[in-house]
């Protein structure tokens, strides 16, 4: 006869004790962060603050719908596109030998077995180099820039440039060194020079993967491109926040909203592009 | 076919297949088309390249690179420093949490379970989360200080907005998918929907939730450490006013906190995950 009692469900969450000790070391960690970034949400709601905010929200409907207004937002708009275009068709200029600099597989000592140690360390340079392009973000990079070329599209052009080379650079040797290697090992063991086997064995290989990449991350640029104006780097953001300074909810609301709807459109060009290469 | 009486007859067809030639017009379309946009873009932006290259802005950028390699050093810069670093944190860890808090209320309602009605919110919830998500955190930091002041209160807001929107739509695709076996069960038992929600479903999508919650950490702190820009707290901010003040040496130390703090963030959630796959 087993005993119904122990097969009855237990009255009490078994694991009662393990979440309460884990809640109580969230809010122990949680109220130093409460501390630290200021966190006073009754700062809304001070006379003076409601005031403006109301003002200024209330300015959103409706949007502000000149004609000439709407032209500069068009023209600023196509703008913030032009940046990211151009920005990541010089990414690509500095990217492209980067990663072919970077990869193992175009490594003609390597074939036998190891690579030697010079081409090796300098496959790793080229590696840090793109690590360190890639890790300074491209804000940063626009305010740099705006420092020493001036404030418009200039400054955002060369930002998207450096940061994305870095990426593209990256991400290009990934692709390359992922794909079906079998073509361009052959072409090198046959005496195929390196940049025969590159144009091919591994660019025909991999060329859906590289370009569908590409048009990914144009769609990052658009969105970054529209980001950097707030720093000056030209665009649809710079306009914004001029808009924004000058409390000028109508311009504001039509901004945001002519900005999702870019956001959207690159979205929907940049997956039909992919499925057209697919 | 018609090609086979020529083929009999020993003069091979010397045309690719007709599937070959049209993928091959379709990619010459595609990159007519995106050599277009380039050239487009480059001729309506008119970059400054003269003035890029130029010898004053040449020797400014110099000066400028050889500032940033003299790190500022002194003691009480580095407390401030470290301060900022912590506000950073901070920042990212309460907007995040902010945001899977916000973006599980948000989900319920996105969210379409089979053999339930779904929620008439459903269509304006869904379109919150996209606005919320299609606004990029830089943006959200802009609007929120008219309301909210300088500060990294406003940081921590605008994060909170922009992923909130992320892990909404992440949330809700997660419930969607969670099998419905149990839920029904207790469905059929006259469970009401919030009990059905917390003992059937959000046992089995928590795993994913958390991981996603982690995930967006990660991108927050690249995010916080920027945001500080517009005036929204944080080494950002520090980065903005010394860059603004032309102290490169502190800019350059702010850059090296940011690029510490994230690589430290980067190793913490590699070996998060290391621990997780074994």
């Amino acid at each position: 006869m087993t005993n119904l009692a122990a097969l009855a469900p237990p009255r009490r969450d078994p694991a009662f004790h393990e979440r309460l000790s884990w809640a109580l070391l969230a809010l122990v960690l949680l109220i130093p962060s409460l501390y630290a970034t200021d966190f006073k949400p009754w700062v809304f709601f001070t006379p003076e603050n409601l005031r403006v905010t109301a003002r200024f929200i209330g300015d959103f409907f409706p949007p502000k719908l000149e004609v000439e207004f709407l032209t500069m937002v068009a023209r600023e708009a196509w703008r913030t596109v032009a940046i990211a275009t151009a920005g990541i068709a010089l990414a690509l200029v500095f990217a492209a030998p980067l990663a072919l600099a970077s990869t193992a597989i175009l490594s003609v000592s390597s074939l036998p077995g190891r690579m030697h140690a010079i081409p090796f360390a300098a496959r790793q340079a080229v590696r840090l180099l793109l690590i360190f392009l890639r890790s300074i973000p491209e804000l940063v990079w626009a305010l740099v820039f705006v420092r020493v070329v001036g404030l418009g599209a200039t400054a955002g052009v060369l930002a998207i440039a450096l940061t994305y080379s870095g990426m593209l650079g990256k991400v290009y040797g990934d692709i390359l060194e992922s794909g079906n290697l079998h073509s361009t090992t052959s072409l090198l063991r046959n005496g195929a020079s390196r940049l025969q086997a590159f144009f091919y064995g591994l660019l025909p290989e991999n060329a859906g993967e590289l370009t569908s990449y590409t048009i990914y991350r144009w769609e990052c640029a658009i969105r970054s491109s529209a980001v950097l104006g707030f720093v000056g780097a030209g665009g649809l953001g710079q306009q914004m926040e001029l808009s924004m300074k000058m409390f000028n909810g109508s311009e504001v609301s039509t901004m945001l909203i002519a900005f999702v709807l870019l956001v959207w459109l690159a979205d929907h060009v940049s997956l039909q592009l992919r499925k057209m290469i697919a | 076919m018609s090609t086979a009486s020529a083929t009999t007859l020993g003069h091979l067809p010397n045309r690719a297949p007709a599937q070959f030639l049209r993928a091959r017009r379709r990619a010459a379309v595609v990159l007519i088309v995106i050599a277009t946009l380039i050239a487009a873009s480059f001729w309506s932006l008119n970059l400054q390249w003269a003035n890029f290259f130029s010898a004053s802005s040449m020797g400014r950028m110099t000066k400028f690179l050889g500032e940033l390699l003299t790190p500022s050093r002194e003691a009480t810069f580095l407390a401030k420093l470290a301060i900022a670093s912590l506000e950073t944190l901070a920042m990212s860890a309460l907007g995040t949490m902010l945001a899977a808090l916000g973006g599980l209320v948000l989900a319920l309602p996105a969210s379409q379970s089979p053999g339930v009605e779904s929620s008439l919110a459903r269509a304006p919830v869904r379109l919150i989360l996209n606005v919320l998500r299609s606004i990029p955190e830089l943006v959200w930091a802009a609007l929120l200080l008219i309301s909210a002041g300088l500060g990294p209160f406003a940081g921590t807001l605008a994060l909170a907005m922009h992923t909130a929107g992320v892990l909404g739509r992440l949330f809700a695709e997660a419930i969607e998918n969670a099998p419905t076996a149990p839920a029904f069960a207790l469905r059929v038992q006259g469970v009401p929907p919030g009990r059905v929600f917390l003992y059937a479903t959000l046992p089995q999508v928590l795993p994913q939730i958390i991981s996603y919650s982690l995930y967006r950490w990660e991108n927050n702190i690249r995010a916080a450490a920027v945001l500080g820009v517009v005036g929204a707290g944080g080494l950002g901010q520090m980065l903005a006013f010394h860059m603004g003040l032309f102290h490169m040496k502190e800019a350059s130390s702010v850059l090296i906190a940011m690029m510490l703090l994230v690589s430290l963030v980067d190793f913490l959630s590699y070996l998060t995950r290391r621990l997780m796959a074994r």
